[in-house]
């Protein structure tokens, strides 16, 4: 009887012992390679910083590292709020472009394999070095420029208009100008933007995958139209995935080393303005993201349909 | 009848029409860069040579194949990116079972810091987590001032081993899902077989985990082979593809002793940048199935 009791306690114990052992590697990891590590560096963004063969020593400085990051230092509230800029231009038209190729490529069509394979070299050929050297590379810059000229001469595909008809054209539809100009930067942007989707498009595939035939097959036979399928069943059963995406297309946006605010930080770590100051700009910066990640998602979040 | 098949042919058209438009988007810059690597200097200044080159050469890419040490660096980065992704899989897998399969109370607060390591920029850890590779020490355990683990393979194995690599947080995600929406019979079975949990991880749950296990295995391995961000910072003297293509146009330049203009340097780059992704997309050649359909079947999004 005691044995039989005992036994029954004893599994419970044991899935939390095994649950601790099973995570303990993550746990470790964490303290010491994130939690200590994260610490440090609020310590040293208040902090000047010595670093000698022997170790370091920190000085208190209070906010002196903040004050240099955000007034002596011209560049960086500059490329900070460029930065946030960028982003808000990007974000939905990444969100926008991976929503509308998923449900492209969750199609049946000839060559559905070859063009997901091409949706996601991306991912792939995304090396930091590549990256880095691409934005030097006076090669593509030249072949752009060429092609270009072909297209404005001939007015092939995605470059029927120039920027000047395009703009143009948007202002006779009466759009507003502030508008017009996001329209027209965005299309600057397009290779950029499709080249930053291939994981969001994996995920929103994901989601189409997982929606059950059967709600369509409900909703035919109830006489819905594609259109009216799209918005009440396509739509609302991927919204929560929307909300990952934004999440994702935030977080890869600000932390991609081809950033340029990512790489200012870096420049300055060694060298250039110093450790201490370069923690402080690193601090604003994810303070910044932080806070841009809870309104977005606080936001959207009341609007998505969770179906457990 | 015969509207809809009109309206059927018209969408059809405009679904290619995009598809082949993005994929072009997509394709071209690689098909830039081939095509130049084929090209002498001077068709660079010919205002007549587009795509396809006049004087066609293989020098850049003989000349690149020396500088950036190619096979030494590509063996390094092969057998490095192995070991690495194999120690993440290896702890992320662990790690995301014992997430999803056991009920203690420290479950969600482990699953929370894990997602949250995702979301801190790697910029804020990178200075404290350097100088403490440089002084390593572990508390209560070996003395102060410390060992310097820079410029060794201690600092990623470290990480790797403990899943706080680079994305580990995702990797533990994706483990997390798989095993949560894995049937329990068979564990239950084994249990009852008197297995006990390792035995039951180990033989029973992952044979049934491959799908999850590959596809995290290849995002590791593709993210460890691309990086230069982590390996630049504490193991700069590592011969990696990734750190001898940084240098191996300027180490041309310096060999003949010449000054090359901007635009031989794109023209080598690219050249470079060619063979620094040939293994990529070979081994995605082989696993692109893998890279696409275990993602819908990994249940990433469950």
């Amino acid at each position: 009887m005691s044995a039989k009791r005992r036994s029954r306690l004893s599994l419970r114990a044991r899935e939390a012992i095994n649950g601790h052992l099973f995570t303990l590697p993550f746990v470790i990891g964490f303290i010491m390679m994130f939690l200590y590590p994260f610490i440090q560096s609020i310590l040293f963004s208040f902090s000047k910083l010595e670093i000698s063969s022997q170790g370091y020593t920190l000085t208190w400085i209070g906010l002196e590292n903040y004050y240099n990051a955000l007034f002596v230092n011209a560049e960086y509230p500059q490329l900070l709020v460029e930065t946030a800029l960028q982003m808000l231009r990007n974000v939905p038209l990444i969100l926008v472009f991976s929503f509308f190729a998923s449900i492209l490529l969750n199609q049946q069509f000839k060559g559905r394999l070859f063009a997901r394979v091409v949706f996601f070299l991306p991912v792939i050929l995304s090396a930091d070095i590549i990256l880095r050297m691409e934005s030097a590379d006076y090669i593509s810059a030249f072949l752009d420029s060429a092609l270009a000229e072909e297209a404005a001469a001939q007015g092939t595909l995605g470059t029927i208009f120039s920027r000047g008809q395009l703009v143009s054209l948007l202002m006779y539809l009466k759009l507003p100008q502030g508008l017009v100009t996001y329209i027209v930067t965005g299309s600057e942007q397009v290779a950029n933007i499709i080249r930053s989707s291939g994981v969001q498009i994996l995920i929103f595939l994901a989601g189409l995958q997982s929606i059950s035939p059967s709600l369509f097959e409900v909703a035919k036979i109830e006489g819905a139209t594609g259109w009216e399928c799209f918005w009440m069943i396509t739509f609302p059963m991927l919204s929560p995935l929307i909300v990952t995406n934004i999440v994702y297309s935030i977080i890869d946006f600000f932390t991609v080393p081809s950033n340029p605010l990512v790489d200012f930080i870096k420049d300055n770590m060694f060298g250039g303005a110093g450790y201490g100051v370069a923690m402080a700009m690193s601090w604003l910066y994810f303070a910044f993201i932080a806070l841009f990640l809870l309104l977005t998602a606080g936001l959207i979040s009341r609007r998505v349909v969770y179906m457990d | 009848m015969k509207r809809k098949h009109v309206i059927g042919f018209f969408i059809g058209v405009l679904r290619y029409l995009v598809i082949v438009s993005v994929c072009f988007v997509i394709l071209r810059p690689l098909l830039a860069k081939v095509v130049s690597s084929f090209m002498m200097e001077r068709d660079l200044y010919d205002q007549t040579v587009k795509w396809i080159p006049r004087n066609f050469t293989f020098e850049n890419y003989r000349a690149m194949y020396l500088h950036m040490k190619y096979l030494t660096a590509l063996r390094n980065s092969l057998a490095f990116s192995f070991l690495i992704s194999l120690l993440q899989l290896a702890s992320c897998t662990l790690v995301g079972y014992g997430l999803a399969r056991f009920r203690f109370r420290a479950a969600k607060l482990i699953f929370a810091l894990a997602i949250f390591t995702l979301i801190v920029p790697p910029q804020i850890i990178i200075l404290p987590l350097y100088l403490n590779f440089r002084f390593f020490t572990i508390p209560f355990v070996m003395p102060k001032p410390g060992i310097n683990l820079l410029d060794s393979i201690w600092p990623f194995v470290l990480m790797a081993a403990s899943g706080t690599g680079f994305n580990n947080g995702l990797f533990i995600y994706i483990m997390r899902q798989f095993f949560k929406n894995s049937p329990k019979s068979l564990e239950e079975a084994a249990y009852i077989d008197g297995a006990n949990a390792m035995q039951t991880f180990l033989r029973v749950m992952l044979p049934g985990a491959v799908p999850a296990l590959v596809i995290v295995f290849l995002f590791a391995f593709v993210w460890q082979y691309n990086d230069y961000f982590f390996t630049g910072m504490y193991w700069p003297k590592a011969v990696l593809l990734s750190h001898t293509l940084d240098v191996a146009a300027q180490n041309y330049a310096h060999s003949l002793g010449a000054h090359f203009q901007g635009h031989y340097i794109s023209l080598l780059n690219n050249t470079g940048m060619i063979l620094f992704i040939m293994p990529l997309l070979i081994l995605f050649g082989f696993t692109q199935r893998y890279f696409i359909e275990s993602v819908e079947r990994t249940g990433i999004v469950g």
